[in-house]
């Protein structure tokens, strides 16, 4: 095996790396500062056609979770065919499945392949813009490869222009790479949050491998061994791999420096950095015992302190095995198996492309606002800061805020708007009344951002925000979200420029835990 | 003893295709073990594949149906003839 651990130079602490000397301006007590990291614009899954080769390209741009531009425009949904896993996570607790719950591993209707695919029919039919099915448990893809290969087969003779993906432990993926290829499946995402048995052990209990149970660093070594082998496989098949890796404080979080830097070297093309979710009410081991979820700015730290590694995703939502629509939207309510049973499908491949040529045409003005809003920005980068937007698609600022069931965060300086990940919250208005017991736990979702980018917002919230401290800004909406950025931050220095306000750092901010209940 | 799935079962499926000898099948609600086909994997593997990979633990043995070591293995046997 030879990706054991390596000790490194590199080898930081969480707290070390909130405190780096990334900050441009000087933490506030609370430890953390807004300005803290770099979002790099050459970072990621943000990355556009002139950062990789055409045929690259050609398999990421439509695909909401590989491309971060394509998650504005482009939606994906899983089918719940793969039940059944190898492994047991600490994080995960296979007795739960409420349906207003959000989260992977979960689901409320487990399908045979044939419903699947009649399912993807049915969506695809819906939403134009569903470019891409994958099969994400709620166990392990390839722990039924029955019935993923099975899903597979029958989508490619009946909607060949659907992108097929799938996500594993890893653990039965070096003898099934194979199979992948061959029904064309052209992204596999491997969750790896370790390559150390010894900080393995305290992720996963237990492995079943070879007709048995193994457990501690045995049952971690031989997950690590299968995982690695298995990216380096698919590497050499050129199908384009992204891993996931939970951020557990206190197990793992400095070691995914180490995992960034293994998973880069057998050529993962992204690396997806996801916040442990852990409330006692799901169950799970870490649940019980009091393993935390990292807060905003540990997240961003980890993810800021791989940048250079392997491409990083930022707007990863941690979907539900079967959720529907975009990224951030789950539509799986509209498409039960009794709803499908009784909606006449019909699959029209040139209607999806007319569509899809449209979101084209909508994107490239997007990217063409970005580029020259980018190029008048001025090149001085002494404040950078966050910047929170509410936005339904499209790119666009162009979400009520009290419609928002999540913000997308933006890191802005005088130069750029990057993408830098979203926060979930509870619906504030609900039947048109706004809730004000919910706009405490909004400010502490965004509490690290200086400002929010609303389509509107009602007078209570924005009293209620200003005295937060964030800006509740409403002077940009329906335009394109990079170049309201820019223009709300030139707004902001001339606004210092005249004296009359002074730049202040922002604290902290919570990940919001926990239900999504925020049914839009 | 043959083995017995409780109603913890969550349906994920795990179980049935490791059992060596066909025993587990999809029932009505959740999934069941038939004790005419289950030797507890003797004959087959050290110990029951179903109990080591089922998340909920939810596969103990049947008390209404006990049988010694011996039996298990003239089941098996038995089924291998088959």
């Amino acid at each position: 095996m030879s990706a054991s651990a390596k000790s490194s130079s590199t080898y930081i602490s969480l707290d070390s790396l909130l405190k780096s000397g990334r900050a441009q301006s000087e933490p506030s007590s609370s430890g953390c500062s807004s300005s803290g990291g770099s979002g790099k614009s050459s970072c990621g899954s943000a990355a556009g056609p002139d950062d990789m080769p055409a045929h690259i390209w050609e398999k990421v741009k439509n695909h909401p979770c590989y491309s971060e531009e394509a998650h504005h425009h482009y939606a994906r949904m899983h089918v719940a065919v793969a039940p059944a896993c190898n492994i047991q996570c600490n994080y995960c607790n296979r007795k739960y499945d409420c349906s207003n719950e959000s989260r992977p591993g979960v689901v409320s209707q487990k399908l045979t392949p044939e419903q699947a695919v009649k399912k993807v029919l049915a969506v695809a039919s819906a939403i134009p813009q569903m470019t891409v099915l994958g099969i994400a448990g709620p166990g392990d893809a390839l722990a039924n490869p029955a019935k993923t290969f099975k899903t597979f087969q029958l989508l490619q003779e009946q909607a060949p222009d659907i992108k097929l993906c799938l996500s594993t432990n890893g653990l039965a993926l070096p003898e099934m790479v194979d199979e992948i290829a061959k029904y064309n499946v052209d992204h596999v995402t491997i969750t790896i949050n370790m390559i150390d048995p010894e900080v393995g052990e305290r992720i996963y209990p237990w492995i079943f491998y070879q007709h048995k149970r193994w457990t501690g660093r045995d049952a971690a070594k031989i997950l690590t061994e299968r995982q690695l082998e298995g990216l380096e496989k698919l590497s050499a098949k050129g199908i384009l791999t992204k891993i996931n890796s939970v951020l557990i404080p206190g197990v793992n979080d400095e070691h995914l420096l180490e995992v960034n830097r293994a998973v880069k070297a057998r050529g993962a093309f992204l690396h997806n950095i996801m916040p442990l979710i852990s409330e006692a009410e799901h169950g799970t081991y870490f649940g019980l015992n009091g393993q935390r979820g990292p807060s905003a700015q540990e997240l961003k730290a980890v993810q800021d302190a791989c940048a250079g590694g392997a491409n990083l995703m930022r707007h990863c939502r941690q979907c539900r095995a079967d959720a529907v629509g975009l990224l951030g939207e789950d539509r799986s309510d509209e498409f039960t198996l009794d709803k499908i049973e009784q909606m006449e499908v019909v699959y029209d491949l040139d209607k999806r492309r007319e569509y899809q040529q449209s979101v084209e045409r909508e994107r490239q003005a997007q990217h063409a606002a970005k580029l020259e809003a980018v190029a008048a920005a001025p090149a001085d980068e002494d404040i950078k800061l966050l910047l929170a937007v509410a936005t339904q698609g499209q790119g666009r600022v162009n979400q009520h805020f009290g419609h928002a069931t999540e913000f997308q965060i933006y890191e802005v300086s005088g130069r750029e708007a990057v993408f830098v990940g979203h926060r979930r919250v509870d619906l504030y208005c609900q039947g048109g009344y706004g809730e004000d017991e919910q706009l405490p736990s909004i400010v502490n979702a965004i509490n690290d951002c200086h400002a929010v980018l609303v389509a509107k917002i009602g007078a209570c919230p924005r009293d209620e925000l200003l005295a937060a401290g964030i800006e509740p800004v409403d002077a940009y909406a329906h335009e394109f979200i990079e170049k309201a950025a820019l223009s709300w931050f030139a707004d902001y220095r001339a606004r210092i420029a005249r004296g009359e306000i002074s730049h202040q750092p922002r604290g902290d901010a919570r990940i919001r835990q926990g239900a999504y209940t925020a049914a839009a | 003893m043959a083995l017995k799935i409780t109603h913890e079962c969550i349906n994920c499926d795990v179980c049935e295709p490791v059992c060596p000898n066909h025993a587990i099948s999809q029932g009505v609600e959740i999934y069941e073990i038939d004790p005419d086909l289950c030797t507890e994997c003797v004959g087959h593997f050290d110990k029951p594949q179903c109990q080591l990979i089922c998340p909920v633990s939810c596969i103990p043995l049947d008390p209404e149906h006990e049988e010694t070591p011996a039996q298990l293995l003239d089941k098996y046997r038995r089924l291998i003839r088959l």
